[in-house]
């Protein structure tokens, strides 16, 4: 944003850069934040730990320390991949909120829950699949082909997949995979207490195989996603402007669907569907940084993990020994956070 | 730099229907044209397409001889630049910034911001009067500043073709003015190659050097409105009896119409 300001006449260059110098500090502060927030992740927790024994069980680790195999096996896993997850949700649901030009655009909108669960659900039932590993492909296998279901049925006629036409085949695609997934689930009821506990998003459970499987996928997809600021931008100018601008429409929208099934395919695969951040912490980056998607972006790669391992770090603690999925810490403290922001300042219109 | 912007049996239309039918135009290079019509004669639409916003069902849109179709977007947005009607300008954001992304296509992953950037910018804001609003949102600024700033976008895409679909709806009459003068000004001032679509015939005929009257997708006049604007060609395009008369200040056509009441009145006050 600051970066195009023009200095006019009586006002000179001075203070050009200094708006997008304050948003660069607030980066690197945001950052600092989610290193100590990563911190806590490891140590926190029913079994506390210090950090001589985190930095032993890295450096000399002795498979007989139940201290030292919990951090190894569990939190640190936990704690990168809801780094991973969270930075995949933030991201994604910028994405989705910029190009559907969609302020409650989120992984829900696009069928990408209900395909994860639908394909998860017909797993168990049909191909007998159990366990977390053989989940996570299933979830992955789902969100993806909900949202290649959704965008092609959106593709159909003159313009292509458009924001109305997106969300219209996002809320039906829906509609049809959570009924069959009802029917299947209550007549069977083995398949509903494996979906149950999968359905409601948790860090828990989810140790390095997870990790090692989801990540590459991530991985790419943060990439692609960080470099697609300019082009947001672009398409927040409506479709007609964008295109005599000089954006291919079609290209930036195919590469952003393909990138947002990805990160949220992965991201759904390695946790369940974790609702919420996706849709809050885009407007929230937007309320520090205003309408420049290349500064939203960054902001939403590092505030989402942050409220994600803040909301998982709660769970532990608060009802230690047991655990509050983070997905019911996020909707508990995250619902009226959202309403005060709204409540606050009127959410951009996109 | 001289361009060459036109159509060849151009057919565009939107699903079953087809909007435009085997239109041939020249846009006149360096001059302002005006676009008028009925609403629905596809006047919006052959802008459309001209600008490379529709892909034609048929015939050809060329510019300098070559199929834009065939062009890259990029290379067709630094010579030809579209504002459509009632753009919408993301929430909160300021007046330079909007500006600034006008600059889109001069720019790349490697190239985000440049002194031409910043010079173009400048420039735009300069030439609309818009400078002083620099820092202000768009949300804060009347109708008529909110048009100049997206004049002074288009402008600071910095193309040598500007075409505008209807820029002067839904403003007050004193900035319609304001603004057909601006565009007049940028005209006169660099050579830029203007297409307007505009609803009002007086505005039209007034500021005009090429006026186009279309009727169901076809073009039924063209040429300079002195030449072309008279009575029968208004019944023709709008179906509006009226009588046309010199403009006292321009002495380009005027139109001024019949109707049903005003004039039977006259009729009978001019017997009597």
């Amino acid at each position: 944003m600051t970066l195009l300001e023009t200095p006019t006449p009586s006002r000179e260059a001075a203070p050009r850069h200094r708006p997008g110098a304050g948003l660069a500090a607030g980066l690197v502060l945001l950052l600092g934040v989610l290193l100590v927030v990563c911190f806590f992740s490891i140590t926190l927790g029913s079994r506390g730990v210090g950090v001589p024994t985190i930095w032993k069980a890295f450096t000399d680790f002795d498979p007989g320390s139940a201290s030292e195999t919990v951090i190894r096996e569990m939190r640190v896993p936990r704690t990168l991949i809801g780094v991973l997850a969270g930075a995949a949700l933030g991201l994604s649901g910028t994405i989705l909120q910029g190009v559907t030009r969609n302020p409650l655009a989120d992984p829900g909108i696009m069928g990408i829950n209900a395909g994860a669960a639908a394909f998860i659900v017909f797993g168990i039932m049909i191909l007998g699949v159990q366990g977390v590993i053989g989940y996570v492909w299933l979830a992955f296998a789902g969100a993806g082909t909900a949202t290649v279901v959704v965008y092609g049925v959106a593709s159909f006629g003159r313009e292509g997949a458009t924001p109305v036409k997106l969300a219209l085949a996002g809320a039906a695609v829906t509609a049809v995979l959570s009924s069959l997934t009802s029917a299947i689930v209550m007549t069977n009821v083995d398949a509903l207490n494996e979906l149950r506990f999968w359905q409601v998003g948790s860090l828990a459970g989810r140790y390095m195989p997870v990790l090692w499987q989801t990540a590459p996928f991530i991985l790419v997809g943060l990439v692609i996603a960080m470099l697609t600021g300019r082009a947001l931008n672009g398409l927040a100018l409506g479709e007609d402007l964008a295109l005599a601008l000089g954006q291919r429409l079609r290209l930036t929208r195919f590469v952003m669907f393909a990138t947002v099934a990805v990160l949220c395919g992965a991201a759904t695969a390695a946790c369940g569907p974790i609702v919420f951040v996706g849709l809050v912490v885009p407007h929230l980056a937007r309320f520090i940084c205003g309408p420049d998607y290349r500064w939203i972006l960054p902001y939403a790669l590092v505030l989402t993990p942050i409220v994600l391992l803040v909301a998982d770090i709660v769970g532990r603690v608060a009802v230690s020994p047991g655990e509050l999925q983070v997905g019911v810490v996020l909707g508990v403290f995250g619902a009226p956070a959202f309403i005060a922001l709204v409540r606050y300042r009127n959410l951009a219109e996109l | 730099m001289i361009h060459d912007l036109r159509a060849t049996n151009l057919t565009l239309g939107y699903a079953e229907t087809d909007i435009v039918r085997d239109l041939d135009v020249v846009i006149p290079d360096g001059r302002i044209t005006v676009i008028v019509g009925a609403n629905a004669c596809g006047k919006s639409t052959l802008l459309r397409g001209l600008a490379r916003l529709l892909r034609p069902r048929g015939g050809d849109v060329l510019l300098d001889g070559t199929s834009v179709q065939d062009l890259r977007s990029i290379d067709v947005a630094k010579v030809l630049g579209l504002l459509p009607q009632s753009p919408v300008a993301p929430d909160g954001i300021t007046v330079a910034d909007l500006v600034g992304r006008g600059r889109y296509p001069h720019q790349s992953w490697f190239r985000q911001w440049s002194a031409e950037d910043e010079r173009a910018v400048a420039e735009a804001l300069e030439a609309t009067g818009t400078a002083d609003l620099a820092h202000r949102s768009i949300a804060e600024l009347s109708g008529g500043q909110r048009q100049r700033v997206w004049v002074a976008m288009a402008l600071a895409q910095d193309t040598d073709l500007l075409l505008l679909d209807e820029p002067t709806t839904f403003l007050d009459i004193n900035h319609q003015v304001e603004l057909l003068d601006l565009l007049t000004d940028l005209n006169r001032e660099s050579g830029k190659t203007i297409v307007i679509v505009l609803h009002d015939l007086n505005l039209a005929c007034r500021y005009a050097d090429h006026i186009i009257a279309m009727k169901q997708g076809a073009i039924l006049a063209e040429g300079s409105p002195v030449d072309v604007i008279d009575a029968a060609v208004v019944t023709e395009v709008f179906g509006l009896e009226c009588e046309v008369v010199p403009d006292p200040v321009s002495g380009t056509p005027m139109i001024v119409p019949r109707g049903r009441h005003h004039a039977a009145r006259r009729r009978v006050t001019a017997a009597s």
